[in-house]
């Protein structure tokens, strides 16, 4: 599968500076996975703390590489202003809202898509955080 | 038969109450929310209203399907898409016809309403919008002023429930003794729509 080929990724949260440094994070902690397109979509449009709706599909369509689009969020107007995109067709073909932790949720989703995984093998990965206990 | 002027006037007068009841909204969100409800729903509502002003859509579905796309993109939280999906779905359910009966109407409400229900995951004695919505769709039948009074009444109902959607549910016990912030916005919608038929 080509660079261009993989799957993008899109995360949302209420505040700009969690989707931005989450995103750093999971690219860091993926290592070498520059390949992998991934877009914050954090707070609202004018800088405060909730949900974009052109935030959201603006990052949606940046990372879109033709192999679709995992999106994950933080909470409440997050999860309801994808899913309401969704439902209004505003996100790009083969974009999906994937069920998982948001951190921890992001690093599986970018490192899954850096080794060229499909769309159905990045949302399983993101899913399966959600087992990962810590004591 | 109601047309796409009575639909933006409903938009219209809905803006006006929104704008004049905003910062109880934020109050009553205050308490059990994020304090950001009055002034996310007058800012969704004006940037309906400023649409409308410019142009208004031919038919009653298209007014709504508007001024839901509107709300899920100004609004800025959850009652963003949630209202907007209650307005496009609506809107659709509507068609694409020059007027439309008040039984058409009623019908098409509940498939908003259903359409709120199932984006939110929220059913009727959660303490959300939809306590106020379904009964005001019940007595929809009965006319305007009926759903106007079973919206208002269904909104102050929701002060001894426990909220099991939302930021409130994490509040638990600690909800109970508040009017909920979306039943009450939603009873604010209705009553627009009571005012605007009255003319």
């Amino acid at each position: 599968m080509s660079e261009e080929k993989r799957v993008g990724i899109v995360l949302v949260s209420h505040s700009a500076e969690v989707a931005a440094a989450v995103a750093a994070l999971a690219k860091g902690l993926a290592g070498g996975a520059d390949s992998v397109a991934v877009a914050p979509a954090g707070g609202t449009e004018g800088g405060g703390l909730g949900t974009s709706a052109e935030l959201i599909s603006a990052a949606a369509a940046s990372v879109d590489r033709g192999a679709g689009v995992a999106v994950l969020t933080d909470l409440g107007s997050a999860v309801l202003t994808v899913k309401a995109l969704l439902a209004e067709d505003e996100l790009p073909d083969d974009t999906r809202l994937v069920d998982a932790p948001f951190l921890e949720g992001a690093v599986a989703a970018v490192v899954t898509a850096s080794t060229g995984a499909d769309l159905a093998a990045v949302e399983a990965a993101a899913t399966e955080a959600y087992d990962y206990r810590k004591v | 038969m109601l047309d796409a002027d009575f639909f933006r006037r409903w938009m219209t007068a809905t803006a006006a109450s929104v704008d004049r009841e905003a910062e109880r909204l934020t109050a009553l969100d205050a308490a059990i929310g994020d304090a950001d409800h009055g002034s996310n729903m007058r800012r969704g509502f004006a940037a309906v209203q400023a649409e409308l002003d410019k142009e208004t859509p031919g038919t009653p579905g298209a007014v709504l399907m508007l001024a839901g796309r509107l709300l899920i993109s100004t609004v800025g939280g959850a009652s963003g898409p949630l209202y907007g999906t209650l307005l496009r779905r609506t809107g659709k359910a509507l068609g694409e016809v020059p007027e439309v009966t008040e039984a058409q109407f009623a019908e098409a409400l509940r498939t908003g309403v259903q359409g709120v229900m199932k984006l939110g995951g929220a059913a009727a004695g959660d303490k959300t919008m939809v306590d106020a919505l379904l009964p005001a769709v019940d007595a929809l039948g009965d006319g305007f002023a009926a759903a106007r009074t079973a919206a208002e009444q269904g909104a102050e109902a929701t002060v001894p429930l426990l909220a099991r959607r939302g930021r409130a549910s994490y509040l638990g016990e600690r909800s109970i003794g508040h009017q909920d912030p979306g039943a009450t916005s939603s009873a604010l919608l209705v009553a627009a729509l009571a005012e605007t038929a009255e003319g």
